[in-house]
């Protein structure tokens, strides 16, 4: 057995957090380059230009480099052979949470109650969180902060077991259609492919966690990546939805076996300031 | 590239074409979800509203809490679309433009062709970009929506392009 501080999981996720607010992972950033280099004169090159300029003011003057920071979730991976010391582990991530918002002075976009009075929990509390299990005695917590322009857009289809992969494409280019610019695009698409309505949905948010140049292990399933990539691209919605080139900088898929009788599909749409991180302890 | 001093007039508001990139200068109003409720409300009841309508634009915005030494924190646009239930009713009022992302509906349309009004588009997700154009920034009304009320904030180039014109052509069709 191995043991971990709750200090020693409280300082890197925070820190984690605050990073992740300001500075843009490097294969997002490539991809925007990328889509700079692609397009052709005109409004949305200067959408791609101004989300450079924009990055390179967050990264200097130290502020969230889009307002809103988002709801944090947080997929937790605990190893069996791992204690934690100290002050439970949620109360810990909870903490690293709260207090990365409150010093990185991220806005608090979370209300307590989503119906009765949405009254704003002043912490950007609770984050979502996904616990699972690993062999071994590694404490691994990947995160997203997850702005909610993009966020109203994700979409889930319960589709038929014999629609098949035709099927599969058309939904997820009709949820980034209906989209438009609204999730400021480009966008990274994470989509989860069978289990349940709410596995899918799950799937979907494991699946943004992957760095863009993370392909699907099956090439069934990183074909079926690219395919939906240039249909989406195809679509013409270019950066910031004013018409262009690139449309999505990534698609990534997870799938999951599901019962004979349904074919669930889910799409987390996410902007270009995809906000990742990740811990490995 | 296009200069403009605010107010923007009506008049120049019909020169402005489709895909235009504008720089901004002078005052606008912030406002979203919760604001426009209230607004909404308050014209309902006929009542006085926190700020003059006719020749102004609001600018659909949620600022992250503001740095020591700086005027405001960052300050990109939020989705246009849901303030679409309350804006033709402030356009027909005399608003002249509003400042977001992405689309607007049928109506909200239709309300910019037939008051002469624009829809301008801020760069989604460049809010450390916007917070730079902000030369200065205080809340106007409704202070206990937190970063949902109603700011006044002076702009200085503030970069905008062109969304829908008076004309009704829209970038994003
Ligand atoms: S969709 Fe993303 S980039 Fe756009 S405003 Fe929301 S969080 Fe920021």
């Amino acid at each position: 057995m191995r043991t971990l501080k709750s200090q020693e999981v409280y300082i890197p996720l925070k820190d984690a957090i605050m990073q992740s607010g300001v500075v843009l992972p490097d294969d997002i950033l490539l991809g925007i380059e990328k889509a700079k280099r692609e397009e052709e004169d005109g409004p949305a090159l200067s959408v791609l230009k101004h989300i450079t300029d924009n990055l390179s003011i967050a990264g200097k003057k130290h502020i969230p480099l889009c307002q809103d920071t988002g709801m944090v979730i947080l997929f937790v991976s605990i190893g069996q052979e791992l204690i934690i010391e100290g002050d439970p582990l949620e109360k810990v991530l909870y903490r690293a949470v709260e207090d990365a918002y409150e010093k990185g002075l991220f806005r608090k976009s979370v209300v307590e109650d989503p119906l009765k009075d949405r009254k704003n929990s002043g912490n950007n509390l609770p984050p979502v969180i996904y616990y699972d299990f690993l062999p071994g005695d590694r404490l691994i917590i990947k995160g997203l902060l997850k702005g909610f322009g993009s966020e109203n857009c994700s979409r889930v289809f319960m589709l038929k077991p014999t629609d098949g992969r035709e099927k599969v494409i058309e939904s997820v280019v009709s949820a980034v259609r209906d989209a438009g610019g609204a999730p400021c695009p480009p966008v990274v698409l994470g989509i989860g492919i069978g289990g349940t309505m709410d596995y899918a949905a799950k799937l979907s948010k494991k699946a943004l966690l992957r760095k863009l140049d993370q392909h699907h292990p099956d090439p069934y399933y990183s074909d079926l990546e690219k395919e939906i990539l240039d249909q989406v691209n195809a679509t013409g919605i270019g950066s910031g939805g004013v018409g262009g080139k690139t449309s999505a900088l990534g698609v990534k898929i997870e799938k999951f076996p599901t019962h004979i009788a349904g074919l669930p599909v889910a799409v987390s749409v996410n902007c270009w300031a995809d906000r990742r991180l990740e811990i490995s302890l | 590239m296009r200069e403009i001093q605010l107010p923007l007039e009506k008049s120049l508001v019909k020169e402005l074409t489709v895909g235009e990139e504008l720089r901004l200068n002078g005052t606008i109003y912030v406002g979203r979800d919760q604001a426009h409720q209230r607004l909404t409300r308050l014209i309902e009841n006929s009542e006085a509203l926190p700020f003059e309508l006719k020749g102004n634009i609001i600018y659909y915005m949620g600022p992250s809490p503001t740095p020591e030494g700086r005027v405001i924190g960052s300050a990109g646009p939020t989705t246009a679309g849901r303030m679409d239930p309350f804006t033709p009713a402030l356009l027909d009022r005399g608003l002249t433009a509003m400042i977001g992302k992405g689309n607007r509906n049928q109506s909200v349309y239709d309300a910019i062709i037939r008051n002469g009004a624009v829809f301008l588009y801020a760069f989604g997700g460049c809010g450390a970009l916007y917070s730079d154009k902000i030369t200065s920034s205080e809340v106007l009304a409704f202070d206990d929506l937190g970063p949902e009320a109603i700011y006044k904030l002076k702009v200085k180039d503030f970069p905008v392009l062109v969304a829908i014109d008076c004309r009704g052509n829209n970038i994003f069709k």
